[in-house]
């Protein structure tokens, strides 16, 4: 059977890649800082030694629109193009093409159908943003097949938070159940606090520092009960009318499971927003 | 109310550098223009193909006119889109987050509940 090797879960900053890469005048103060962190965080992905990713993350209206919007779907092709023409104008992200693994995204179509998750598919997805941040993060030699397993937390109606915490754990299983000898990394990618397009946005700081606060707790705890019980769809507009995607990083502690503490835990405080960090070792703590 | 052609508009045009710098240019006529070519096309899908009831109100055509970001919002459009969208035509003319500093400093009379946006 397959190995998780390694569950991942982060926030997607887009400016990640231009502050990382900018140098004299155009760097910004907070860059080396942010790399340091994130050079921290990407070797605990390499320490795992994986040999491909399912990525979690959501489709920015680019290629899901509101005439025809799954709730979640998985990609099933043998390569994903990355990046779109709006984000190499606002944040000057890269064009990129990753490797698809079809037989881990056949056996999770399978697997979610037969346990009750009624999945959308894709046999040609361009991937956003949400999926190529944390490759450039993480992995930006960008040489291992993916899984995108796209979530709408985007366009309401939206599934349930607890729904969200439920398709985590199919995901674990799913994998775990996989007739396989690769060591798999789940690598899943939201928002703690966030902003956009209203009055709270671009602040010196995330717009509810108080909710983040919270929220880094219950992912390093594993405390699943504790989130759920604070999150509902309606109580996520309250910290930031972007909020909704911490229900990806709600779906990454259902695949790290109730109560298991992270093993590495890390945030950065940033304008408009909090940096947030975070990866488990299924097979105990690797040094 | 239409808040799904609202969104439509912004997200075609958002997606289209021409469309971008069109409706910087020449918001009224690009809105016209828009309206009666793009408003009951259906993306996505076989071109050519065409829906027959889709159309903004007076309120709608006049707020993407004017080209009014407090207003689309009041309105419930999906303030992902206008933002991404008005950041494509504006921020050039600005230092760096100067326009989305403005932008949200636009709002700051807007109080939660915020408008909703479910279409």
């Amino acid at each position: 059977m397959a190995t998780v090797a390694a569950v991942i879960a982060s926030t997607h900053h887009p400016f990640y890649y231009r502050a990382s890469t900018s140098t004299g005048d155009e760097r910004p103060p907070f860059a080396d800082e942010w790399v340091a962190k994130i050079e921290t965080f990407r070797e605990t992905l390499t320490r795992a030694e994986p040999d491909l990713l399912v990525m979690v993350g959501s489709d920015h209206f680019h290629q899901l629109w509101l005439d025809n919007m799954p709730q979640f779907l998985v990609g099933k092709a043998p390569f994903y193009d990355g990046n779109w023409y709006n984000e190499e104008r606002e944040f000057g992200l890269p064009r990129l093409r990753l490797a698809g693994d079809e037989e881990l995204s056949s056996h999770i179509l399978r697997g979610g159908l037969d346990r009750d998750f009624d999945l959308a598919f894709s046999n040609e997805l361009r991937i956003d943003h949400s999926i190529t941040c944390p490759i450039i993060t993480l992995r930006p030699q960008a040489d291992l097949p993916i899984v995108p397993i796209y979530t709408n937390i985007f366009a309401p109606p939206m599934p349930q938070p607890r729904r969200f915490v439920q398709l985590g754990r199919a995901i674990r299983e799913m994998v775990e159940a996989w007739e396989s000898d690769k060591r798999v990394a789940i690598i899943g990618t939201g928002h703690l606090s966030l902003e956009l397009g209203g009055p709270r946005q671009f602040g010196e700081h995330g717009p509810d520092p108080e909710f983040d606060r919270k929220a880094i707790g219950w992912i390093a705890s594993g405390d699943i009960e504790g989130c759920c019980g604070d999150v509902t769809l309606d109580s996520l507009h309250l910290p930031g009318n972007a909020t909704h995607g911490f229900m990806d990083f709600m779906l990454m502690m259902g695949v790290a499971g109730e109560g298991v503490k992270a093993d590495h835990v890390d945030s950065l405080d940033l304008f408009h927003t909090m940096e947030a960090y975070f990866t488990w070792y299924p097979e105990g703590a690797l040094s | 109310m239409s808040k799904y052609l609202l969104d439509k508009f912004l997200y075609t045009v958002d997606r289209d550098p021409d469309l971008v710098e069109l409706y910087r240019a020449d918001p009224a006529g690009m809105v016209e223009w828009w309206e009666a070519e793009m408003a009951n096309a259906i993306l996505n899908c076989h071109s050519g193909e065409k829906s027959t009831w889709l159309e903004f109100t007076e309120t709608e055509r006049d707020a993407l006119v004017r080209q009014d970001h407090v207003a689309l919002f009041e309105m419930g459009a999906h303030p992902f889109l206008t933002l991404t969208l008005f950041i494509a035509m504006f921020e050039r003319d600005h230092g760096p987050l100067e326009y989305q500093i403005a932008y949200g400093r636009a709002m700051e009379h807007l109080h939660l509940p915020y408008p909703d946006i479910a279409t």
